[in-house]
């Protein structure tokens, strides 16, 4: 994981810099934030549910499970069912027909994403029985936050709807805040009529098996989603906003940056799995979306190949620009008359040793997006950046670094 | 310098054993395929000739000849001046899993000598570039070594050309199909010293890291100029995996805006990171151009302002059909930058 490395190699180094400049710069020299702003800032401060993440946490799988505060989101789904494809398109930027080769889990499999909050996925084989009262329930299902159920929808679907609703009535009573979604998966490979009919079914039937089993309008989300397309990143997103408490907080920011800089919509995006964690309540188009996503990727591959090392005389350059350069930004301008805006809300690094010696670098990369029809917001880019940093701040107080 | 009037026209020939991914690579950098696209492809009937305007001076006349053998039979016999004259480049592509290609009976390397013999008559002057292809289905590690293997046997039989063919392994799903096709263009364009010549001055002019021109439909890269320390990053293959990601946007963009492939989908590309600062700009109407820089606010400004000051300049390139006058003026141009001491 080169990439990775690479990456992570120059967050680090930014968030040195940024730390030096926090203490250079004094309270008073910060731009002074737009009125609306503030007021999402102080209502921001109120509903403060604060987690902090140890920066230097030990990231090795034994301690990950111990790591109770993270949310944690269980891929469940019977085998071939496609849930370690998933795990391996988002999280680790496999190509989507290299999953072909993947093999038959027989271990869970846990990643962790760190953005401003920590979550890890973790990827369940199919062939267990987790519903075995031998089985040490509490040691998967304490402290989840949302299960995903991937269902293939190219097979029977019968088996995996039962078990489904099984697995639901089995946990309601010792883990009623369990949050489902259904993931009606490999769609690609459905025609339009048929796809529209399979999720209609679907959902029909879990609904009708939990209410002869006695449970009302269970919390069940249900999507359609492909490991070829967007359909999976855009899934996964919305799954990932149910487990954060200060969505409403965001997306408020987020429409008054949009409202102040004339966006036609905003996001905040983790870069690294291109999950978008809030955007402004302005009807989400999945086209603008798709976009965002394209963009992410081809600024992160640019930004490797360029963000070598230098050596030590460019970076004591850097160092005296930091005030100039704090994080990363970048525009893309006219695509039909659109134009984009990413900045890098936040940038560090964490580091850990691995027993083999293998360096595991793993960062956080917040980033917002905004797109706008306005040509000119390059002119107006004092109040962008007077925007950007407040909202930054308002950011770091909702979550306090540890 | 006559050349200079009217834009060059090259015939390209692409050749090779039938299914050995001739028209596939075409496709991904001439006709906007991405690679899980080229499935669709039929076997190619007799010659498929396309047109292909590269900059404003140059035109491909791209013969993809298809490679049963039938009609490479043909090409040897009833059609041998009609193919093998006035050729440019001959591009041969070799199926790297081809079970004929060493042994005793090399069918794929006595065809191949055979190609190069018509060649060596009725065209002696063209270059020869010799596509290991599929290189994806050998594994990594043995990768370098079949190459090598193959550049051996492939140069045993060339012929006259053995001296001046080079060769490429190269695979749809990665960026050597770029480097590869990257350099084939470079061989072809007419006047590249004097594109040379100007990208250093813009260099100079905004104290650059690296510059790159890539022609706008194919994101080829057409030249390229570095600094020193430019030369010391770590990412030898960048030229080529730029390509191929620029292109990737470029292919995603058509989705929002329904354009058609000509057109240009973005006028720039600018990043601002604690590293460097980059930007994509349009330049010309055939030219996007990449130009890296130290960190800071300032740099990227001067050298936006910088870029659009050179466009005058890159466009006199640009146009078809150049007047008489043009070449000598702009050889001036040239030679003054010379004399100045560059
Ligand atoms: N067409 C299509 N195939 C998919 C998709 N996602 C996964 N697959 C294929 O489904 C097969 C099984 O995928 P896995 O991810 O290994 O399944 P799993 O659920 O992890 O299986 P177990 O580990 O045995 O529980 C692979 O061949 C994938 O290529 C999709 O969105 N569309
Ligand atoms: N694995 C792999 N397959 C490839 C590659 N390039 C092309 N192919 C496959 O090779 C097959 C044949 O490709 P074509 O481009 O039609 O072959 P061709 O050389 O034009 O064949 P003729 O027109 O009959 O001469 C297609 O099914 C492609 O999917 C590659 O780089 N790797
Ligand atoms: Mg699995
Ligand atoms: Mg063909």
């Amino acid at each position: 994981m080169s990439r990775n490395d690479e990456v992570a190699e120059e967050v680090s180094d930014c968030f040195e810099r940024r730390s030096s400049e926090a203490k250079r710069k004094s309270p008073q020299n910060f731009p002074k934030p737009d009125d609306n702003l503030m007021t999402s800032m102080n209502s921001a401060n109120n509903e403060h549910k604060t987690r902090t993440n140890g920066d230097n946490e030990d990231l090795e799988p034994g301690n990950l499970l111990h790591a109770d505060h993270k949310p944690r989101l269980l891929l469940m789904g019977l085998k071939r069912s496609g849930k370690s494809s998933i795990s391996n398109v988002v999280f680790r930027k496999m190509a989507p027909h290299e999953t072909l080769f993947l093999e038959t889990t027989t271990t869970i499999r846990k990643e962790a994403m760190h953005s401003f909050m920590d979550f890890q996925v973790w990827d369940l084989p199919g062939q267990i029985d987790y519903l075995d009262p031998d089985f040490d329930a509490e040691s998967i299902f304490g402290g989840v936050g949302a299960m995903i159920w991937v269902l293939d929808a190219i097979d029977n679907y019968m088996e995996p709807v039962s078990r489904l609703t099984e697995t639901i009535l089995h946990l309601q009573h010792s883990y009623p805040d369990i949050k489902y979604s259904v993931f009606i998966h490999k769609v690609d490979s459905l025609t339009e009529d048929f796809r529209d009919d399979t999720m209609r079914d679907v959902r029909q039937r879990i609904t009708d098996d939990l209410y002869d089993a006695g449970l009302e309008n269970p919390p069940i989300t249900y999507y359609g989603t492909s490991i070829y397309d967007h359909s999976i990143f855009e899934a996964f997103s919305k799954v990932m906003q149910g487990l954060v408490p200060q969505l409403p907080t965001f997306e408020a920011l987020l429409n008054t940056v949009s409202a102040n800089c004339r966006f036609e919509k905003a996001y905040l995006f983790d870069v690294y799995s291109k999950v978008y964690i809030a955007s402004d309540t302005t009807p989400v188009d999945m086209k603008a979306y798709e976009l965002c996503a394209d963009l992410i990727d081809i600024i992160v591959d640019m930004s490797e190949v360029y963000g070598w090392d230098r050596g030590q005389d460019q970076q004591e350059t850097d160092r005296s620009q930091a005030v100039a350069a704090p994080s990363a930004e970048s525009f893309v301008s006219n695509i039909k008359g659109y134009h984009l805006y990413l900045k890098e809300i936040n940038r560090s690094a964490l580091r850990a040793q691995v027993r083999q010696g293998f360096r595991l670098t793993i960062y956080r990369n917040l980033s917002f997006i905004g797109i706008s029809k306005y040509s000119d917001f390059e002119i107006s880019k004092v109040l962008v950046d007077q925007n950007m940093q407040a909202f930054q701040d308002t950011l770091l107080k909702v979550f306090p670094r540890g | 310098m006559n050349s200079l009037k009217k834009p060059q026209k090259k015939k390209v020939l692409l050749m090779g054993k039938s299914g050995s991914g001739k028209s596939s690579m075409r496709s991904i950098i001439f006709s906007n395929y991405v690679a899980k696209d080229v499935r669709r492809l039929g076997a190619t009937i007799d010659v498929e000739h396309s047109t292909v305007k590269f900059l404003g001076s140059l035109i491909l006349n791209l013969w993809d000849c298809g490679g049963q053998d039938a009609f490479t039979e043909t090409y040897l016999t009833s059609q041998k001046s009609q193919t093998f004259s006035d050729v440019g480049v001959l591009i041969y592509v070799f199926d790297v899993e081809s079970r004929s290609f060493e042994g005793s009976n090399p069918r794929d390397l006595l065809t191949y000598t055979a190609v190069i013999s018509a060649l060596a008559e009725y065209s002696p002057s063209a270059h020869v570039f010799a596509l290991v292809h599929k290189i994806d289905l050998v594994q990594n590690v043995f990768r370098d070594s079949v190459i090598q293997d193959r550049t051996l046997a492939i140069q045993e039989y060339s012929g006259v050309f053995s001296k001046k063919l080079k060769v490429y392994g190269t695979t749809i799903w990665d960026q050597s199909l770029y480097k590869a096709w990257g350099d084939i263009v470079k061989s072809l364009v007419p006047n590249l010293h004097i594109i040379d010549g100007y990208l250093h001055d813009l260099a100079e002019e905004t104290s650059a890291e690296e510059i790159i021109l890539f022609e706008r439909a194919t994101f080829l890269t057409v030249t390229n100029v570095t600094s020193e320390l430019g030369e010391r990053n770590p990412y030898s293959d960048r030229q080529e995996r730029l390509s191929n990601v620029i292109k990737t946007f470029k292919h995603s963009l058509s989705k929002y805006t329904h354009s058609s492939t000509a057109s240009h989908p973005f006028s720039e590309i600018a990043i601002k990171a604690p590293r460097f600062n980059l930007i994509l700009a349009r330049l010309t109407n055939n030219t996007y151009v990449l130009v890296i820089l130290p960190p800071g606010d300032l740099e990227i400004e001067l050298s936006r302002f910088n870029i659009m000051a050179a466009k005058d300049r890159f466009v006199e390139l640009d146009i078809m059909g150049w007047a008489a006058g043009d070449t000598e003026r702009l050889e001036g141009k040239l030679n003054g930058r010379i004399k100045d001491g560059r």
